[in-house]
């Protein structure tokens, strides 16, 4: 299996899926994908912080024909979620249907399946979920 | 302002797909033309500067060398959808340095087809599927919805009005009128956005001579700006994991810019040409540009007011919908007509009276431009 890009995110041992962010001591924010340098003010000194699983789902809507470049199934969903840390992030969307899709919803990070290579290794990507209601 | 700046003449290639022209033909086309109307000749000009993104290495060098009108300095400039007002903003500011009187500003282009695959993203954001740029629009639209006051039916009436302006318009590539109906019913692209409601990539061209002095259509204003930290939903990048979403956007400080240079406001405006890369997009230029308040933009659009009979029509060429993108060139040819309002030479779209128009771009980078003239 291989992650489409390991630098984003990962899956911990005890299967918990995080967002690699970066988090700047001079300004206190974070930012995603994690920089060396923030963003924000400049300063080079980011440390990495993890990022996630909750979110709510601030914008969506749904790619119905495959981009260029782009392997796996479609239609898949595409929104905007913003992290409980704060921060808002454009991600791939479990969900396609936007008829059970609402701003405002929560969502759960997850590794998601996204093609598999010519060689059959299976390729993941994150993506968010709607958590399901209780 | 001490150094005034005029445009002494203009040429365009129409916009559309000239699958027997280069982009080098497209370009000579224009020049020819710029140069006539300006009346001047080789050696009358004493830079030059091309806005172009697909077009290579040297691509304005390319077309002066065909036309025999190379050894001053010839600038390529890549700004995305703001290349061809880049390329004027550094002609300006050449003039109004002191260092020429007479400069060259064109931009050509011959786009790829289909959802353009932009070097902008990296392959693995289009290995998942990140590289969609109709959807991040299709994300605009959705927020316009959501906080704006704008209905799917407006982004299809946005599509109508600049359809119903095209039609005018001989350098326009599609000169058809659409209904309501035919818009919303047109093939779904990303939802709310259908096909009619976005422009297509395509191929012109589009030349300006600059010259010092006030005479005819003057330079008011020309401001280029990127994007600041902090708002995720921009042109700027496909991945913008960041807290406020506050900062302005770069439309609206190359607005703001352009009117503190231009001495005017907003309200001084009578028309306009603004970025419809999709229907939703003219909407956020509303808002952006301050013609409206933020979350006014669809009872803005309801009111009429940016129709052709309103009191500030905005994109009366039929907008980039009508016209299609041929990046380099769009932003020239933007200032191009409203130099021909301003001019009462519009024909049957002109905007009657019009003394003073704007001009706007943006686009990847980000980048945004916006372009104050007046008559």
């Amino acid at each position: 299996m291989r992650l489409v890009n390991d630098k984003l995110f990962r899956e911990r041992p005890d299967g918990a899926v995080r967002l690699i962010g970066g988090y700047c001591a001079g300004c206190e924010r974070v930012h995603f994908p994690q920089g060396d340098t923030c963003p924000y003010c400049s300063l080079s000194e980011c440390t990495e912080s993890e990022l996630g699983p909750r979110a709510t789902l601030w914008l969506f809507t749904s790619v119905l024909r495959p981009p260029p470049g782009y392997r796996g199934q479609v239609p898949f969903g595409f929104g905007i979620v913003e992290l409980e840390q704060g921060l808002r992030v454009v991600t791939r969307l479990t969900e396609p249907d936007l008829a059970k899709l609402h701003r405002g919803m929560t969502m759960k990070l997850v590794i998601s399946p996204l093609h598999t290579a010519e060689d059959g290794e299976r390729v993941t990507t994150y993506a968010f979920a709607p958590e399901p209601t209780v | 302002m001490s150094v005034e700046v005029s445009i002494a003449g203009v040429g365009m290639h129409p916009f559309g797909r000239f699958d027997d022209k280069s982009v080098v033909d497209l370009g000579v086309h224009a020049l020819r033309q710029a140069l006539e109307d300006a009346g001047i000749e080789r050696g009358g000009f004493q830079a030059a500067y091309c806005g172009t993104v697909y077009s290579g290495v040297a691509a304005g060098h390319k077309v002066l060398t065909a036309m025999g009108m190379t050894g001053m300095p010839i600038v390529n400039v890549e700004a995305g959808c703001a290349s061809g007002a880049a390329a004027l903003d550094l002609g300006v500011g050449a003039i109004r340095s002191g260092r020429y009187d007479t400069v060259l500003v064109f931009g050509m282009e011959k786009m790829p087809r289909g959802i353009i695959r932009s070097s902008f993203f990296e392959p693995w954001r289009e290995e998942a599927g990140l590289a969609v740029t109709p959807a991040y629009f299709a994300l605009r639209a959705q927020r316009l919805m959501l906080e704006s006051g704008v209905t799917r039916r407006m982004l299809a009436e946005v599509s109508v009005k600049n359809h119903a302006n095209g039609v005018h318009n001989p350098d326009a590539m599609f000169r058809k009128q659409f209904t309501v109906e035919q818009v919303l019913d047109s093939k779904m692209v990303c939802d709310p956005l259908t096909l009619f409601m976005l422009c297509s990539p395509n191929e012109g061209a589009a030349a300006i001579v600059l010259r010092r002095g006030a005479s005819g259509t003057t330079i008011a204003a020309s401001a280029l700006r990127s994007h600041l930290p902090g708002s995720v939903l921009g042109e700027h990048t496909p991945l913008a994991g960041l807290i406020d979403d506050t900062a302005p956007p770069p439309t609206t400080l190359a607005a703001t810019a352009a009117f503190e240079e231009a001495g005017i406001g907003p309200e001084d405006i009578h028309v306009c040409e603004v970025q419809d890369t999709d229907s939703a997009r003219e909407l956020n230029s509303y808002e952006e540009l301050g013609l409206c308040g933020a979350g006014e933009a669809g009872a803005f659009f309801a009111s009429g007011h940016t129709q052709m009979t309103g009191r500030l029509p905005v994109n009366p060429s039929g907008g980039l919908l009508s016209k299609g993108e041929p990046l380099g060139a769009s932003g020239l040819g933007q200032v191009i007509e409203l130099h021909r309002h301003l001019r009462g030479e519009a024909g049957p779209r002109q905007v009657q009276g019009a003394k003073v128009g704007l001009a706007h771009t943006v686009g990847r980078g980000a980048n945004a431009s916006v372009v104050i003239l007046k008559q």
